[in-house]
């Protein structure tokens, strides 16, 4: 197969949905590149983990299609479909040893006995589960578990894109870093797909090359680690993205300069066009990292009220009034914060405007 | 740190030990006192040591009660176990339909035991039963549970059956509703048929309620009484004469004490040997090989 393609799909999992609210997916529209390393991040409930299943055929979209290339697939039970899943916890056959569980997807296709043996051996390598073949699976650690159901995946010659659900949720921390590592070495030696889901914006930016943010049932950004953080589409992203997220206020557009509770932020002109012409409620959007400090009054700069600072060993986060509002700003471990009254600048190259949580372009 | 003082918690247990005095042990001694003596009427008796335990042991009507009670145990599980299971695996799932079949299994579970032997004397009368009249009459197919041996064990296996299957299944239900949902769906990506989900996923995770299920099934009709007792009082002849049985018999009818002491303490030690058997061997299922 190639690339999937996602085609307009909806779930609901009630039987006669009525509003909006009623779908777990809404719209998805998308299309997935054949070997690429793919996140799906979102908060608990946003429907990445439904979108997975309909993605492996274990659970049939009320609306749309599922496409793998130019074949449709939307009808087809899993086992049909070249794809496989690693779910959030390991999922082992418990009377079987490491290599019959490794064997199991390959018997039930009624694959030659010497072909078997071969891939298992194969994927055993690249799982350092060679030591382990003839061990009962019940008795290993997680991580080991978790491998061999990654292993299942991995020895059916004709999987192309492997589904992953929250798969270190329970794993220790350090081995955590050390598994995905090798999932990314996996990843490039193989040249599979993966699809990786999960609500750890570090697991996904780390790992994936690109990932998708869902939001209430809808993917409102694809794009690179860098573009969720420069430039995110929505305010959804601004917020779950960073830590801190980024910083919002409503504002009204006065020429190119931004009014927020009586103190005017100036932007670029592109920036003040673009927001001249969306019709929608207003916000300004800015990282914390590009929120400038100074105990002195500059050139465009204005006046905010310490509230307090976090300092968090590699850097420090501010906490500001600024016009009756909360914000934050990040400063270099090193920076030196004025004590109570501050100068802030906001550099207007970073300055996004949002139009009823979109951003405008 | 004065031990002693600690050591008086020791009382604590008191209440439990008179508790299980009064419940356990002393009845059981009684029985062990009666099993060394012979005894001829209330107060008449006379100290005869292992006389009894030898003299119940060269009994052949014990032998064929202790064969013919192997026997049933060994049908009753060969049917219940995989028929409970196989119900189990055909209740629904969700709805309204859980709710009812519940019910419904759980009904002769909540009969009394003496109850549904009359229950199935009336059931298989040839005149006038629902099932014995509609395999004479509609069938025209002689049959009376009080004519022949083999009559009376097949009418004793569907009752066991109808009164027992349901604890075998409820258990075996409860025991894969508890298994997670994703499981199935590994299953099903591995491209796993029907067969092969339940070998390798239901079986090996009932296999602690079937344990159960097992043991208990094994324990109960082990030591039936009740029903054979209602239904056919032992008979056609000894034909279903089983170890409970025999020893009322001996016990009440023949007022030998004794005897029936003796006999008491194998049953016993009968019962729990097969089932510590029975449980070791479970536990070893699948978790003897390499590790």
């Amino acid at each position: 197969m190639s690339r999937i393609e996602l085609n307009e799909i909806s779930h609901s999992y009630l039987r006669e949905p009525k509003g909006d609210t009623d779908y777990a997916l809404k719209r998805i529209q998308s299309v997935w590149d054949d070997g690429g390393a793919y996140a799906l991040l979102g908060p608990s409930g946003c429907g990445k983990t439904t979108l997975l299943n309909i993605i492996s055929g274990l659970i049939t979209p009320s609306t749309g299609r599922v496409l793998y290339g130019d074949l449709d697939v939307t009808a087809l039970p899993p086992e049909k479909r070249n794809i496989a899943q690693v779910f959030q916890f390991p999922v082992l056959y418990d009377t079987m040893s490491v290599f019959d569980n490794l064997a199991f997807p390959l018997r039930n296709r009624h694959i030659d006995k010497n072909d078997i043996s071969k891939r298992v051996q194969e994927v055993a390598e690249i799982l350092d589960l060679t030591a382990f073949l003839k061990y009962k699976a019940a008795g290993l650690a997680a991580d080991a578990k978790q491998k061999i159901s990654l292993g299942r995946g991995l020895v059916r010659s004709d999987v192309a894109a492997i589904l992953f659900d929250e798969p270190l949720t329970v794993i220790d921390p350090n081995l955590k870093w050390h598994l995905r590592r090798e999932l990314k070495e996996i990843h490039e030696k193989l040249k599979l797909t993966l699809i990786y889901v999960t609500h750890d914006q570090m697991e996904a930016l780390t790992f994936a090359d690109k990932v998708m943010v869902m939001y209430e049932g809808e993917i409102v950004q694809i794009g690179t680690p860098q573009d969720l953080v420069e430039n995110p589409e929505h305010t959804f992203v601004g917020y779950f993205i960073g830590s801190p997220g980024m910083n919002f206020m409503q504002c009204t557009l006065n020429g190119n300069v931004a009014q927020v509770d009586g103190a005017g932020i100036i932007l670029d002109q592109k920036t003040a066009d673009l927001g001249h012409k969306s019709q929608g409620k207003l916000e300004l959007g800015i990282r914390p990292m590009h929120v400038e400090l100074s105990s002195e009054q500059v050139k465009n700069s204005l006046p905010a009220k310490i509230k307090s600072v976090e300092d968090l060993g590699s850097y420090k986060i501010v906490t500001l009034n600024f016009a009756d509002k909360i914000l934050r700003a990040k400063l270099a471990e090193g920076a030196s914060v004025p004590s109570d009254k501050a100068w802030l600048v906001f550099s207007p190259q970073w300055i996004r405007l949002y139009s009823d949580g979109r951003l405008v372009k | 740190m004065d031990k002693w003082e600690n050591n008086r918690a020791w009382f604590l247990t008191i209440p439990v030990l008179v508790l299980v005095a009064f419940s356990a042990i002393i009845p059981l001694m009684t029985v062990v006192n009666y099993s060394v003596q012979d005894i001829f009427g209330p107060g008449q008796s006379l100290f005869v040591g292992t006389e009894m335990y030898t003299k119940i042991l060269r009994d052949p009507r014990l032998h064929d009660a202790l064969w013919r009670q192997f026997l049933f145990s060994g049908l009753v599980l060969l049917i219940e176990m995989p028929l409970g299971v196989l119900i189990a695996l055909a209740m629904p799932k969700k709805g309204w339909g859980v709710s009812f079949s519940l019910v419904a299994l759980a009904l002769p579970l909540l009969i009394p035991w003496n109850t549904i032997g009359s229950i199935w004397i009336i059931f298989v009368r040839p005149d006038i039963g629902l099932l014995g009249a509609f395999i004479n009459n509609v069938l025209g197919i002689p049959f009376d549970h009080t004519r022949t041996a083999g009559e009376a064990w097949i009418t004793l296996m569907l009752m066991e059956v109808w009164h027992w299957t349901s604890l075998v299944a409820l258990l075996a239900y409860a025991g894969l509703r508890a298994i997670p949902e994703v499981y199935y769906q590994a299953a099903k990506i591995d491209g796993a048929s029907a067969w092969a989900t339940f070998r390798y996923i239901q079986l090996p995770k009932m296999r602690g309620v079937l344990t159960i299920a097992l043991l208990l099934r094994f324990m109960d009709s082990f030591l039936i009484y009740a029903e054979p007792f209602v239904l056919t009082g032992g008979g056609p002849g000894n034909a279903t004469t089983f170890l409970s049985i025999y020893l009322v018999k001996l016990a009440t009818g023949q007022f030998d004490l004794g005897t029936a002491g003796a006999f008491s303490l194998i049953y016993f030690v009968i019962v729990i040997l097969l089932c510590f058997v029975f449980y070791q061997v479970l536990q070893g299922v699948g978790k003897g090989a390499k590790q």
